[in-house]
């Protein structure tokens, strides 16, 4: 059994020391996900397994033999951009870029997050159902993923667009 | 990285059978989030992994009324459980304080309780003694760079810290470990896991190679249904404390009936501050009473020369949290 990215079938590295993000960049060509400080500190390696944000750099392929991997390039392509690849592009969600697949990879699963009620260090009520999500609450769950660019701004304006109905932008500042 | 072998057990028996057989140099991989950092770095050169992913990831109620949590839960599922979220509340804010929401999804129960220490000397095979990584070496951060290390329960061979915030709420909920060795199972007060250095800081558990941690057991604690954990770091998210509190107290007619506390950030282990718990049990819920019981634990304190503000900071965040938590206890307010 193999590990499926972006919805095609690969076979697993026959060394077991190569990290997930080497297999995506080196093996398959994959390159927008992203090495950053391959420590787990920057979060530009972000991509998602079975939905789930995790850091590539620091997961080794052969953990994740029979998972679904997906990657920016599994998000949207050219011209078909995920609406929120749009959104960053409408809210200067970037400079550089090098953050940016990272990013989305990862907002994309924290909404997922938010819609299943799991909390934040911000959440006020365990006990609540629904979290409230203002937008500190929303930078709280983007605080794995830096951008030395400082577009965090756009990045939040991007997000907030992107979800309304799970981010009520504003609300809480 | 150096090379290694890579097996993958579905079962505890398995796990620890695979592992007997690969002795020495076998380690357990969790969710990888340290060991594969440490790996690269080499500062751990494992020659075989047995990853132990594949073991429980249930959280069950017990008979007792506390809950079972198999060993390789997720950080992020232990935080979202129902049951955590609402009779161990410091629990599941002690997870979401820690890290960032990437590592929480990847990292296990079993593997943030056996985390190594973010000491940069330890990390820095290049540029630094470390007694922890070569023991006997020496400590270049007892007379270095020392804001992040202990105030409490260092030795003169190491004065690493814990990093774990998870482990601060698992020592403070009087938690039970439960272990498959190759000698059988057997089972461990949480507090008795992580050792103090001594002269062997080498050893962060008092586990023998090959024990694995299968589960962690909580207690029924009905006080921890109001329980609080807060964290003080140099920024407001994905940095390890300076000084971490846990605390649940149960207060009646204005006295203090019951009381859990640990601290993080303060000390080579999860630190259970007894004295301060005694100071505190039949006495009244007032803030000096508070202050008291903090600075009988503190007393112990010996800071190096760039942390002696963790004494302090640690005696403010103590009364503060139990401040806290006695004030919503008179307000009538539930968790």
């Amino acid at each position: 059994m193999g590990i499926t990215v972006n919805g095609t079938a690969v076979e697993l590295p026959d060394d077991p020391r190569v990290s997930l993000l080497d297999l995506l960049r080196d093996g398959l060509h994959l390159s927008g996900t992203k090495k950053g400080c391959d420590q787990g500190a920057c979060g530009a390696c972000t991509v998602l397994v079975d939905g789930q944000r995790i850091l590539s750099c620091l997961a080794l392929a052969v953990q994740y033999e029979g998972r679904s991997v997906t990657t920016i390039e599994g998000l949207g392509a050219d011209g078909a951009l995920h609406p929120l690849q749009q959104a960053f592009i409408e809210h200067d969600g970037f400079q550089c870029g090098y953050c940016t697949p990272g990013q989305i990879c990862s907002a994309v699963a924290m909404i997922e997050e938010l819609r299943r009620g799991v909390p934040s260090h911000l959440t006020v009520d365990l006990a609540a159902a629904a979290i409230p999500c203002s937008r500190d609450e929303l930078r709280e769950r983007m605080s794995g993923n830096l951008c030395r660019c400082g577009a965090h701004n756009g990045i939040m304006d991007a997000i907030a667009t992107t979800y309304p109905a799970e981010t009520h932008p504003g609300a809480a500042e | 990285m150096t090379p290694f072998t890579y097996v993958r057990a579905t079962d505890a028996q398995t796990a620890v059978r695979l592992a007997d057989s690969r002795h020495p140099g076998v380690r357990y991989l969790g969710g990888g989030t340290n060991l594969v950092d440490l790996m690269r770095e080499t500062v751990e050169r494992p020659t075989a992994l047995v990853d132990v992913t594949g073991l429980s990831n249930e959280i069950t109620e017990t008979d007792g009324g506390g809950l079972l949590i198999g060993a390789a839960v997720r950080n992020t599922a232990l935080a979202e459980h129902r049951l955590v979220r609402s009779r161990y509340p410091m629990l599941a804010r002690a997870i979401v304080a820690g890290a960032s929401p990437q590592i929480r999804n990847m990292a296990t129960v079993a593997g943030n309780i056996l985390q190594r220490t973010r000491c940069a000397y330890f990390y820095d095979q290049a540029g630094s003694r470390c007694n922890k990584r070569e023991p006997g070496q020496g400590c270049d951060a007892i007379d270095g760079f020392n804001r992040m290390h202990a105030i409490l329960g260092a030795s003169p061979s190491c004065v690493a810290t814990h990093p774990s915030d998870m482990c601060v709420a698992l020592a403070a909920l009087d938690a039970t470990v439960h272990l498959n060795t190759a000698q059988g199972e057997r089972r461990l007060p949480f507090a008795d896991l992580h050792r103090l250095p001594g002269d062997e800081p080498d050893r962060d558990t008092v586990l023998q190679p090959g024990d694995l941690i299968t589960a962690v057991e909580l207690p029924a604690l009905p006080l921890a249904a109001r329980s609080a954990y807060r964290k003080v770091r140099d920024r407001s998210s994905y940095a390890f404390a300076l000084v971490s509190v846990a605390a649940a107290l149960a207060v009646e007619n204005g006295t203090v009936t019951d009381v859990r506390l640990a601290l993080g950030g303060v000390a080579p282990k999860p630190w259970r501050p007894l004295a301060a718990e005694r100071a505190l049990r039949g006495q009244p819920a007032t803030e000096a009473v508070f202050r008291a019981a903090a600075a009988a634990e503190l007393a112990a304190a010996e800071p190096l020369r760039d942390n002696a503000f963790k004494v302090e900071l640690a005696q403010r965040t103590i009364v503060a949290v139990l401040g806290e938590l006695a004030e919503n206890g008179l307000a009538g307010g539930g968790a």
